[in-house]
């Protein structure tokens, strides 16, 4: 195989296919934006306080202990269902509450379990944060994570 | 003795990069700590700051590293010395500066908030404006010089890397968008563009330690770079199944990503087959160990810990488990950086104006380094499929009570992670330490040409 094919063809082959294929794959991502903004999260778009939300957990950097669809760091669990696990489906202001509980009580401070800090959160931005996990549990993720403990 | 004096400005870069290196293992080791010991630093330093310092300071050095690969061989490659000296510098400087700045304000909390991307904006801006100088400079030197294979190639990756470190400056609100786009950094570089540089740096040292012909090495080298490609862009889907996006991607992402294997195996018997039609054999043993030990790694890292959880019904299980920690590792650490290394020591001996020297205590930091990190990557593959099958096979048990079980696992990677320092600090000590009885290498008899030369 080697000797029929030429440094020149190797190389068009390499241009030309990598262009082809980019191509394709530039076309699907534009196919799934289209689709991220309007299917699979059901067609509720982010509202302001998700937005803020967002920023709050950004300017936090939450993800380097957490995953959030299972993407970030691995030493604490993963939140894109923690709205599910809180029971927000059934009844979103006590999920709401129990959430911003949780957070406002860390760290727990307990000897040889690990410990997540107290980001000093205003109202407005824990209200926020959990608007954005509410926001995030609808998205259509196909049914991952397997179960509740995410 | 170097060819061209330019060659020189690899030098500062190389010793950056090492620094970074032992900052950046240090930092894991921390973070390992934390996992078994987890009161520790638990309000002063914070897992996620150091966990932040670790894969930031990674990022950083390897990309030092690159650019002082470039600058090493660009000039051989290209037959003349590199088009600008002084931006050579200031480039550096900046972007030391830059990772200097960014690493300072983490520790006081000042960070943006995706994984990898935590640069606050002006540091982002920074690092845009080292890689524009960087990326013109050596343009044109190659613009002005000698085109071949290994100087195109790694070119074109070192450009497009540039290029998607834009998507870094997109944020979208919608968090389906956002992580889309941050996969156009994250994937495409590791599992795309950086493949290009890897094989082109791999590319280069082969023709110098083997001696093989230049046109065989070349054709190969665009046969890989072509597989990495038409696997890797698509295989991107292997990020896309959960996160929001449309089905198709459970097929595409998993059949294209198992194809992601073929550059890694290619690399491989590329590197075995030269070795072996190569007469030659270079004088720098240690450097021919790091450059074939490379693709091996890597094979190892990417293609089998990757292919081990890219198939979507497998992943449903593993997603962001210790199973992706231990693939992260060991891709990272086989791909890029053992052919950092395998570089700095191949050039270091001219740079410094030595011959090969330290031999042996820098292949001593190649095996304790290499198998510390095997062991790690076995260690957190464990922890991983324990966690998986707990927590999401079996069910019933929370994250946490899942991860009490996992402490004997943790503390054997933390075990590891000390070797992993140790080995860095022989290995920096190889490469920058004193020099006993060594013959300078301008006192050399040149009877009978060296390939290095
Ligand atoms: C330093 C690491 C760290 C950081 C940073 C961090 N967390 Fe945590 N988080 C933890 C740990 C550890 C736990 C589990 C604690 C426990 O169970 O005792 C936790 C638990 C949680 C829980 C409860 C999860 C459940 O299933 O019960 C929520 C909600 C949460 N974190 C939100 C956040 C938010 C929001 C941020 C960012 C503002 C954040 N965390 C940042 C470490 C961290
Ligand atoms: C050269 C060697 C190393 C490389 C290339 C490397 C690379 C990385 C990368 C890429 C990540 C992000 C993980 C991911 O998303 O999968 C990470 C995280 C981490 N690394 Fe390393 N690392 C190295 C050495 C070490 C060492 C020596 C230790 C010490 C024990 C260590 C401990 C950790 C820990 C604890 C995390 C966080 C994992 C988590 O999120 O739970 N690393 N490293
Ligand atoms: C040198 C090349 C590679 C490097 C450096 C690398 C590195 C990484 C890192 C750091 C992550 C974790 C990202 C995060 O923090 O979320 C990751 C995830 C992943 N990688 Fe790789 N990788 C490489 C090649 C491959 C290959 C070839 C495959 C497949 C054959 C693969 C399959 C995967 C998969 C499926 C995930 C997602 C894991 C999850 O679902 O949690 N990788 N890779
Ligand atoms: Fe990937």
């Amino acid at each position: 195989m080697a000797d029929r094919l030429t440094r020149s063809s190797a190389r068009n082959i390499f241009y030309g296919g990598s262009v082809f294929f980019f191509l394709v794959f530039a076309g699907l991502v534009a196919h799934s934006h289209f689709y991220a903004i309007s299917t699979s999260i059901g067609g509720v778009q982010p509202d302001e306080a998700v937005a803020r939300g967002k920023h709050v957990w950004e300017r936090n950097s939450c993800i380097n202990c957490h995953t959030i669809l299972g993407e970030g760091a691995y030493f604490a669990p993963e939140l894109g269902n923690v709205w599910v696990r809180y029971g927000g489906r059934d009844d979103p202001e006590g999920a709401r509450e129990a959430l911003i509980a949780w957070i406002q009580a860390m760290p727990t401070g307990i000897e040889g379990r690990r410990q997540m800090p107290n980001f000093n959160l205003t109202d407005q931005e824990l209200d926020d944060l959990t608007r954005f996990f509410e926001w995030v549990s609808n998205i259509d993720t196909l049914g991952w994570p397997p179960n509740e403990a995410g | 003795m170097l060819r061209y004096q330019t060659q020189k400005l690899a030098y500062m870069y190389f010793v950056g990069a090492l620094v970074l290196f032992l900052a950046q293992v240090t930092f894991g080791v921390l973070a390992g700590t934390i996992y078994v010991l987890p009161n520790l630093l638990s309000e002063v330093l914070p897992f996620h700051i150091i966990r932040m310092i670790h894969t930031n300071s990674l990022i950083v050095w390897l990309l030092m590293g690159f650019f002082g690969a470039t600058y090493y061989l660009i000039p051989e490659e290209a037959e003349r010395d590199i088009f600008s000296p002084l931006i050579a510098k200031l480039q550096f400087w900046l972007f030391l500066g830059a990772g200097g700045v960014a690493v300072v304000g983490y520790l006081f909390r000042i960070h943006e908030g995706r994984e990898f991307l935590e640069q606050p904006i002006y540091v982002k801006v920074a690092i845009v404006v080292a890689v524009l100088m960087f990326l013109f400079n050596v343009s044109m030197t190659v613009l002005k010089g000698r085109k071949t294979a290994v100087n195109t190639v790694l070119l074109l990756g070192l450009w497009l890397a540039g290029i998607f470190y834009f998507f870094a400056f997109y944020n979208p609100t919608n968090l389906v968008l956002d992580k889309m786009y941050w996969w156009w950094v994250v994937h495409l570089w590791v599992e795309g563009v950086w493949e290009l540089i890897m094989a082109a740096v791999l590319a280069y040292l082969l023709i110098k330690v083997t001696g093989v012909d230049r046109e065989i090495i070349e054709k190969w080298l665009y046969v890989i770079v072509a597989l990495s490609l038409f696997s890797g862009l698509l295989g991107t889907g292997h990020h896309y199944f959960w996160i929001g996006l449309p089905s198709y991607w459970l097929w595409v992402g998993s059949i294209f990503s198992t194809f992601e294997i073929l550059p890694f195996f290619a690399m491989v018997v590329w590197a075995f087959y030269l070795l072996y039609q190569g007469g030659r054999r270079h004088e720098n043993k240690a450097a021919l160990l790091w450059a074939v030990g490379c693709p091996v790694m890597a094979f190892f890292g990417a293609g089998v810990w990757g292919f081990m959880h890219t198939l979507h019904p497998i992943n449903y299980y593993t997603h962001g488990t210790q199973v992706t920690a231990a693939h992260g590792h060991l891709a990272f650490y086989g791909a890029y950086v053992m052919i950092n290394i395998a570089v700095f020591t191949y050039a270091m001996p001219s740079l410094r104006g030595l011959m090969p020297f330290n031999q042996l205590l820098n292949m001593w930091s190649f095996w304790l380094m290499t198998s510390a990190m095997a062991f790690m990557t076995f260690t957190l593959t464990f922890a991983g499929i324990v966690q998986t099958h707990m927590q999401r096979v079996v069910g019933g048990y929370s994250y946490m009570d899942v991860q009490d079980q996992l402490a004997l696992f943790f503390w054997m990677r933390l075990g590891s992670g000390v070797v992993v320092v140790v080995a860095a600090v022989l290995l920096v000590y190889s490469l920058l330490g004193p020099v006993r009885e060594q013959l300078t290498a301008g006192r050399r008899v040149d009877a009978e040409p060296m390939p290095a030369e």
